[in-house]
């Protein structure tokens, strides 16, 4: 095939890309504060633009006028009129860039004042976002414990109320970041961060780490979910609830193996004596819609192949392998679809 | 010349397993573990305890692993950062029940009377000689260069590969062995 026609493919291809994802997109925003970016992020983008047009067109004239063939040899000029002029056009163009860059710097303060004040004078929800190596442990505090609410990679809220999001990390600088609804804003380890945020639709908004944090950064995603109020209520009624004991005696035996065995060291199941913080809770496991921070869509078939060799699927992620016989599979397989 | 030698510093470094980091750890039911002396009495002089090579000691970040792992399993809810509380301290000279690696191996598997539990079962083979390594190099029991140089958080002791090491009272013969205090 001729270079060219696949130089334009390319291209062509790229383009297409880029043009394609409303999921994970600042240009396609939900809240207000994303508009704000969404709006910063067109006026650069006209600005730099026409700039770019403007030297392009100035360039090719450049590149087209006659050449003068057989130039005398030079003489110098003093004070010529054309050396005044020249001047003129260098001083106006600089002048002219730092407009341009003053006008750039002031949207750009103005718009991250708006942002922070956008949502502060109204009556939010709260959400503590812990980041980890490699997903992400979501809670929503009540002043009373067993009120409180933990799950993981998945963080719901109602449409139209803000949320303020406190966060850190326990290991490592990670970054929050869902492009259709806010900034990035950085968890660091020991320092809390507060961000404000807010969904005005439904849906459901991809978000991932924007901070290198190790060999699965690329696989640490979540998801944020917004709701209508009466439904983000009815999640949160749900998860609030301990884990009801399997009736089932495949997923009994399951429970049996998940509070025996390796998995409750670092687990938690609320209403079992699984209870630890290492890795995420999974009491309400099967509402989830994905496993391992994203990774994969949370289904049968999945859960076991994660469970048998997480290490095949996200290599030098946290959790060890866990080999065991299938019938201890299926009931354990039994026993986690029974934590909706 | 220069080629060889270039050639023969590649192979050194491949063959230094400090840095390897193997994600794919074989995965086994726990080993069968060593038979560790209960009793401070015995007929003659002391058996030597059995030297059980511990996979896992020669690589830096299957020892770091360990630490992080020593959070995580909350040994330090008893032993605290190895200065001990609940449960003994892992930084001094003494060794109730053996500093060898298979002699801790099986302290962690087996459980020990009076508070030690038994983690058989629950934590898969590899992380118990991870465990182990890091044990080992509270007391400078490793290399330096294997030991951690820093801690992820504020500690007031100086990190395992400053640790001086200690020598376990079962390294020395049996009638030079010193009082315990």
């Amino acid at each position: 095939m001729d270079r060219r026609i696949k130089t334009a493919l390319l291209l062509l291809g790229c383009m297409l890309l880029a043009g394609c994802p409303k999921q994970q997109s600042a240009l396609d925003p939900t809240g207000p504060q994303a508009a704000l970016i969404e709006h910063l992020w067109w006026v650069i983008f006209w600005i730099t633009l026409v700039v770019y047009c403007i030297v392009l067109a100035i360039f090719s004239a450049g590149l087209v006028k006659r050449r003068v063939r057989d130039i005398p040899p030079p003489t110098v000029i003093h004070e010529s009129e054309t050396e005044k002029h020249l001047s003129l056009i260098v001083a106006g163009s600089t002048l002219l860039t730092i407009i341009i860059l003053f006008v750039i710097l002031v949207q750009s303060v103005s718009a991250s004042k708006w942002e922070s004040r956008a949502l502060t004078s109204k009556n939010p929800i709260t959400i503590q976002v812990v980041g980890h190596q490699w997903w992400w442990e979501v809670t929503y505090p009540n002043t009373q414990a067993d009120q409180t609410v933990t799950t993981a990679n998945e963080i719901h809220i109602p449409v139209g109320v803000p949320v303020v999001i406190n966060s850190t990390s326990r290991d490592v600088i990670h970054s929050f970041w869902a492009p259709n609804i806010h900034g990035k804003r950085d968890l660091l380890p020991g320092y809390n961060t507060a961000v404000w945020i807010q969904a005005d639709q439904e849906g459901r908004f991809r978000g991932q780490c924007a901070e290198f944090c190790g060999h699965q950064h690329a696989h640490m995603a979540f998801f944020i979910v917004a709701e209508s109020p009466e439904k983000f209520q009815a999640w949160l009624q749900q998860q609030v609830k301990p884990a009801a004991d399997p009736t089932d005696p495949l997923a009994k035996r399951g429970q049996q193996i998940f509070t025996t065995r390796t998995c409750v060291m670092c687990h938690t199941i609320r209403g079992t004596d699984a209870g630890s913080r290492v890795g995420p809770e999974l009491t309400h496991l099967a509402s989830r819609e994905t496993i391992a921070a994203g990774t994969l869509p949370n289904n049968v078939g999945n859960l076991a192949g994660w469970i048998l060799d997480p290490q095949a699927i996200k290599p030098g992620n946290r959790m060890p392998p866990n080999p065991m016989t299938s019938e201890d599979l299926q009931a354990l397989l039994a026993y986690l679809q029974t934590l909706r | 010349m220069k080629h060889i030698f270039i050639c023969l510093l590649a192979l050194a470094i491949a063959g230094c397993k400090r840095e390897a980091r193997d994600f794919q750890r074989p995965v086994t039911e726990n080993a069968p573990a060593q038979d560790v002396q209960l009793s401070e009495l015995h007929p003659g002089s002391p058996s030597p305890a059995p030297k059980f090579p511990n996979p896992y000691e020669e690589n830096a970040y299957s020892v770091s692993e360990g630490k992080r792992l020593f959070g995580a399993y909350n040994c330090s809810g008893c032993h605290a950062n190895g200065g001990g509380g609940i449960g003994p301290p892992l930084i001094d000279a003494d060794w109730v029940y053996g500093s060898e690696s298979g002699q801790i191996y099986d302290t962690i598997v087996k459980g020990r009377p009076n508070g030690m539990p038994s983690f058989s079962g629950k934590i898969p083979e590899y992380q118990v000689w991870e465990l182990v390594a890091y044990v080992r190099s509270l007391s400078g029991q490793l290399p330096i260069d294997v030991a951690n140089s820093r801690s992820d958080h504020m500690q007031g002791k100086k990190p395992e590969a400053l640790t001086p090491k200690e020598h376990p009272r079962t390294e020395y013969p049996a009638n030079l062995k010193p009082e315990r205090p």
